[in-house]
């Protein structure tokens, strides 16, 4: 148990560290660079859809919280107003179904 | 000097976010404070979902506390989750290795992303210890500010949500069923609602931030739902996403940093 548990550990912790620490330099490449700019927004949207429908109890439930999280993400509300009111929607939806 | 004051320049044109012209208060305790401040809906989160982390190892025999440090030493959930599974499994040391590498991977290209925000004096020392928490919203949340980020941001945004989600592990583990059911239904959509928040306003702002985010999300489907491709572990499915439409991005709508500001 503690053997793979550290296992895990180190081969996370160096997945997380080696490219942290082997490019200190700023990326010139304007393409790499683009890349890099684009890939937290490709990442987040891949982690969210379709995961999210699974998060709650019910995916009727989850697209309604879906929906509040988009509604108030457009209008650029901070996020832990957007991660409650998304959460307070789940918990009344799932009260009605 | 002058070098560093250009970096910044880049930096801040860089970001979707114009009005940072306050740059000159910043100190390591503000900006730790503004870590932890933006680190609690994160926390939050952790802990409900390490709260069925927890629940999960108890039912598998392992104790509270080991389902604690297991969580604070590893700090991955898709990977603590998958890791559970294959030691409930006996499986051998290799195997475990190869799946928390295609389930972390993500990290690296995470890592990657985040050495080009990173402030000027992050050196390595400071890079090794940043580097334990890397997480899916930790960096997600590092990534959307507007200014570079510095180690003591860091460290606010890390500290919390790691103590948060090996305390999550530990509850769950002694009280199997301390929150409702309904509850934490509620709050398995906390996470996902916070990146959510986090790529609408740009993408509102840049469409063609906006039709990244729309490849990846096909894709994601696609990888999904096809019934060959569902067996791809969801890891490395995030993995495609990211890399195949941030790469369709940067050739169809490369960026250039004088531009960006304006777009």
């Amino acid at each position: 148990m503690v053997k793979y548990m550290l296992l895990m550990a180190v081969t996370t912790y160096l997945i997380r560290m080696l490219p942290l620490v082997l490019f200190q330099k700023e990326i010139k490449n304007k393409y790499i660079q683009s890349f890099l700019y684009y890939v937290p927004y490709a990442c987040l949207t891949a982690m969210t859809i379709p995961a999210i429908f699974y998060a709650t109890g019910s995916v009727i439930s989850a697209a309604a919280g879906l929906v509040v999280a988009l509604f108030l993400g457009w209008r650029g509300k901070s996020l832990p107003i957007v991660a409650l009111a998304s959460c307070i929607v789940v918990f009344i939806v799932e009260l009605m179904i | 000097m002058n070098l560093r004051k250009e970096n910044l320049e880049k930096m801040r044109q860089n970001s979707y976010n114009k009005d940072t012209m306050e740059k000159e208060k910043i100190t390591p305790t503000t900006e730790f404070l503004t870590g932890t401040r933006d680190s609690l809906p994160i926390a939050i989160g952790y802990f409900s979902v390490c709260f069925t982390f927890g629940i999960m190892a108890a039912k598998a025999g392992i104790s509270p506390w080991m389902a604690g440090l297991f969580s604070l030493v590893n700090v991955t959930s898709a990977g603590q989750f998958a890791g559970l599974q294959l030691i409930i499994a006996g499986t051998t040391y290799f195997e475990m290795f190869l799946t928390q590498l295609v389930i972390n991977l993500r990290y690296a290209l995470m890592s990657l992303s985040l050495t080009q925000k990173l402030s000027k004096n992050c050196h390595t020392g400071k890079r090794l210890v940043m580097a334990f928490g890397v997480t899916d919203e930790i960096f997600a949340v590092s990534v959307s500010r507007d200014t570079p980020v510095t180690f003591a941001y860091m460290m606010g945004l890390e500290i919390t949500p790691i103590l948060a989600w090996s305390l999550g592990a530990i509850v769950g583990g002694i009280a199997n069923n301390l929150l409702p059911t309904s509850v934490q239904s509620a709050l398995g959509i906390a996470l996902y609602a916070m990146f959510v928040a986090i790529v609408m306003p740009p993408a509102r702002k840049n469409h063609h931030i906006a039709v990244v985010a729309g490849i990846a999300l096909l894709i994601s489907c696609i990888l999904k739902y096809a019934p060959m491709l569902s067996r791809i572990s969801s890891g490395f499915a995030i993995i495609i996403c990211t890399v195949v439409a941030a790469g369709i991005g940067a050739v169809l709508f490369p960026v250039e940093n004088a531009k960006e500001a304006d777009s």
